[in-house]
């Protein structure tokens, strides 16, 4: 187990104050002058040494990512854009930061500003975090008056930082989604290249991050590259905050080693499965955009990027999804498929129309009011939608019911079966409810 | 997608002005972007002008919002029409939005739902007196605190059909309520059984500073403490491999002869000295004397 000294978010409780001296105590903002004294070039070789991959899904190496900026500026401004848009179904760990530990947060924010040459840095924060807004807000203000950060600060690095909030769209969680909603227009994804670093906010070279990912470059570079290395497996390394829901029984967000087993994870923390570990159906491992893990393959899988990928699900935002075997799979999944249609931005053909069919084709499935041959039917057109869009959220729209059919493709025939047999039969929704 | 138009007209207000307090605020939001760049503060504004217009958004106010950024009408109602938490019709006092999604209904999301549709009616639908209405969304983030309801600015989390009818009743008689857990939890964190974040020093002070031991010693390479600092720094359990990249120090795994060489001591132990010229115990060579070993 993950040992209190090397957990990074000492504060995701709660159980202290969320303010700028019980934070220092808590060893934020410690140094931060002589980290920036360091350079430019030590800090991102630095995070690129220290293996961490970003938190907001995909996994893309944090320090490779800074080092994209050009080095020097042509005149436009630089800026770093922190994606707190959680709206991942499963996803509530940004949320944690932002409320009990945002000193992490904005101290992560003046370093990676300080990295990439940026001067000013918007958190873009979902709108229907209010109180979190409010919170991180107030941290804000801490900041500035304590000149942490600001046109004059002590540090002698000019940074200002703002929040910014939307107003409910999944889709704003994706970079130049953000970017557009950010702007001020509706948040539809932009076509790439040009990429954010050349062209992102304003025109202006710009590094959108996950909340987790800069929160954690202070500890990071306080601590070293090798400690933080040292954690986990290769490739897959460091601390994690993972959030399990659904079926266990005490849910709860915990920052543990990447790499350690699923049983482990649940066993630890979260009081087991409900009704024991016999009991146990699927998971999903990453947020409702992984195709979801049966429970054979889950139980002693470690949970980090490669493994899961190697179980064709992911590790996304670690949001794991525990169901149980009274879970209904096929109405979970089309519930998931209802939510992807919901949050089409309505862009792309392929994602605005196959999400609504995937949904309604499911939800039939889900009865049993439905035709063999159209199981093969949905899979490949969940083929024609991945990969076929501006942005990923076509992708994430067809991997979950991929997985499904790949997993439980007996449990969606067993419905048509029942539903063949008697068409009328309260059986059959007795059990779909 | 979801189909969103703008309330019927007989519904419309016949004016609305931004108040001095949104006009104020309005200024205060566009000072947070480039000049030339106050589209920016557009979802803020239409936030703000919602607030002002009692939890929804009518048509004047959207160009009321308009004319104070400068932009286009037609931008400004794309936004208001984008974005699900701009409501387009009104709501009602207490605006609760219902979370739908599976991680909530894997916890009983259903069974709030329920209660929703007895205590309420249907979706978007405002009760007689005003108080109420609801609306089905998408997650809203407090997965580990399922299943969950948003009423205005506030999360109410843990419920269950009996606290939420109670929070109902609390809420229509104007009783203060607790925001957040309804059954007693601080955040996220499981219930009555935190195992984790435990230890006092990380909160008195004393980890601050403690790193910067790595700096000076790595000042002065030819110093003996480093293999030792970086003996600490690493994790206390053994971990399965570590990735060649980013290993800034490299450290002596175990207790041998090269890390004792190089700490000053002797490198090898008298007892190890005396084990090792143990005959039964050396390795095998000839096949007899492996015979031997294994009857011994």
């Amino acid at each position: 187990m993950l040992q209190d000294k090397d957990r990074i978010f000492t504060n995701l409780y709660g159980f202290h104050s969320p303010g700028l001296e019980a934070a220092k105590m808590r060893g934020a903002w410690d140094g931060t002058k002589f980290l920036l004294e360091k350079g430019r070039d030590w800090i991102i070789d630095e995070m690129k040494a220290s293996g961490l991959r970003g938190r907001g899904g995909a996994g893309f190496p944090t320090g490779l990512k800074w080092s994209f900026m050009p080095k020097a500026s042509d005149g436009r401004p630089h800026y770093l854009v922190v994606n707190a848009d959680e709206s991942e179904p499963g996803t509530c760990k940004d949320r944690e930061i932002m409320r009990n530990d945002p000193h992490l947060l904005i101290e992560g924010c003046l370093i990676a500003s300080f990295a990439m040459g940026a001067h000013a840095a918007y958190i873009y924060i979902r709108g229907e975090y209010v109180g979190e807004r409010h919170a991180l807000q107030r941290a804000v203000d801490e900041a500035y008056a304590a000149k942490l950060i600001g046109k004059d600060n002590i540090h002698g690095y000019p940074f200002d930082l703002y929040v910014h909030h939307g107003a409910g769209a999944y889709i704003c969680g994706e970079e130049t989604a953000l970017i557009e909603s950010l702007e001020g227009k509706k948040g539809m994804p932009r076509l790439k290249p040009p990429f954010p670093a050349n062209m992102g906010l304003y025109g202006c070279p710009t590094t959108v991050n996950n909340v987790e990912s800069i929160a954690v470059a202070g500890t990071i570079l306080r601590r070293g590259a090798s400690w933080f290395a040292g954690i986990g497996r290769p490739n897959n390394v460091g601390t994690k905050l993972f959030c399990v829901s659904g079926h266990v029984n005490k849910p709860c967000n915990v920052e543990e080693a990447m790499g350690l087993t699923f049983r482990e994870l649940i066993d630890r923390h979260c009081g087991g499965i409900r009704g024991g570990w016999d009991n146990l159906l699927a998971v999903i491992p990453g947020g409702s955009s992984v195709p979801v893990v049966p429970a054979d393959q889950i139980i002693d899988a470690p949970m980090d990027f490669d493994t899961l990928r190697g179980l064709r699900s992911g590790l996304g935002t670690a949001a794991v999804i525990v169901m149980d075997k009274s879970t209904d799979i096929v109405r979970a999944i089309a519930r998931i498929s209802y939510f992807y249609k919901h949050e089409s931005c309505g862009q792309c053909t392929p994602c605005r129309e196959g999400t609504g069919w995937m949904w309604r084709v499911l939800n039939r499935m889900a009865e049993g009011r439905a035709q063999k041959r159209e199981i093969d039917m949905l899979l490949e057109v969940s083929t024609q939608i991945e990969g076929h869009t501006i942005c990923a959220l076509g992708d994430a729209a067809a991997w979950p019911v991929q997985g499904l059919i790949r997993h439980f493709r007996h449990e969606i025939e067993k419905r048509i079966d029942d539903y063949a047999a008697n068409p009328h039969s309260e059986s059959v929704l007795i059990a779909a409810e | 997608m979801a189909v969103r138009k703008l309330a019927p007209e007989d519904m419309q207000p016949e004016s609305f002005v931004l108040s001095p307090e949104t006009e104020a605020f309005a200024d205060k939001e566009i000072a947070k972007y480039p000049p030339g760049r106050q589209a920016s503060a557009v979802i803020a504004l239409l936030t703000k002008a919602q607030e002002q217009a009692g939890g929804w958004l009518p048509r004047k106010a959207i160009e009321a919002v308009a004319a104070k950024l400068g932009m286009p009408v037609i931008r400004v109602m794309e936004v208001a029409t984008f974005y699900t938490m701009f409501n387009l019709e009104p709501v009602g006092k207490y605006f609760i939005q219902f979370c739908g999604t599976t991680p909530c209904v894997l916890r009983g999301a259903g069974d709030i739902k329920k209660v929703l549709e007895k205590r309420i009616g249907e979706q978007n639908h405002v009760t007689a007196d005003g108080t109420f209405s609801w609306l089905e969304v998408e997650c809203l983030g407090a997965c580990c605190n399922a299943p969950m309801v948003q009423i205005n600015d506030d999360y109410y989390e843990d419920l269950t059909p009996e606290n939420f009818e109670k929070l109902l009743d609390d809420l229509a008689a104007g009783r203060p309520v607790t925001t957040g857990s309804q059954i007693g939890r601080n955040r996220s964190e499981p219930h009555e059984a935190v195992n984790t974040l435990q230890d006092p020093s990380l909160y008195d002070g004393s980890q601050i500073g403690a790193w910067r031991k790595r700096f000076e010693e790595q000042a002065q390479p030819a110093s003996t403490g480093e293999p030792a600092a970086a003996a600490a720094s690493l994790p206390q359990q053994a971990k399965a491999a570590k990735p060649e990249a980013g290993r800034a120090t490299e450290s002596d795994a175990a207790d041998t002869p090269a890390k004792r060489a190089k700490e000053g001591e002797a490198p090898i132990k008298a007892e190890e000295r005396k084990e090792a010229a143990d005959a039964s115990k050396a390795t095998a060579v000839d096949p007899a004397a492996g015979k031997d070993n294994k009857s011994s």
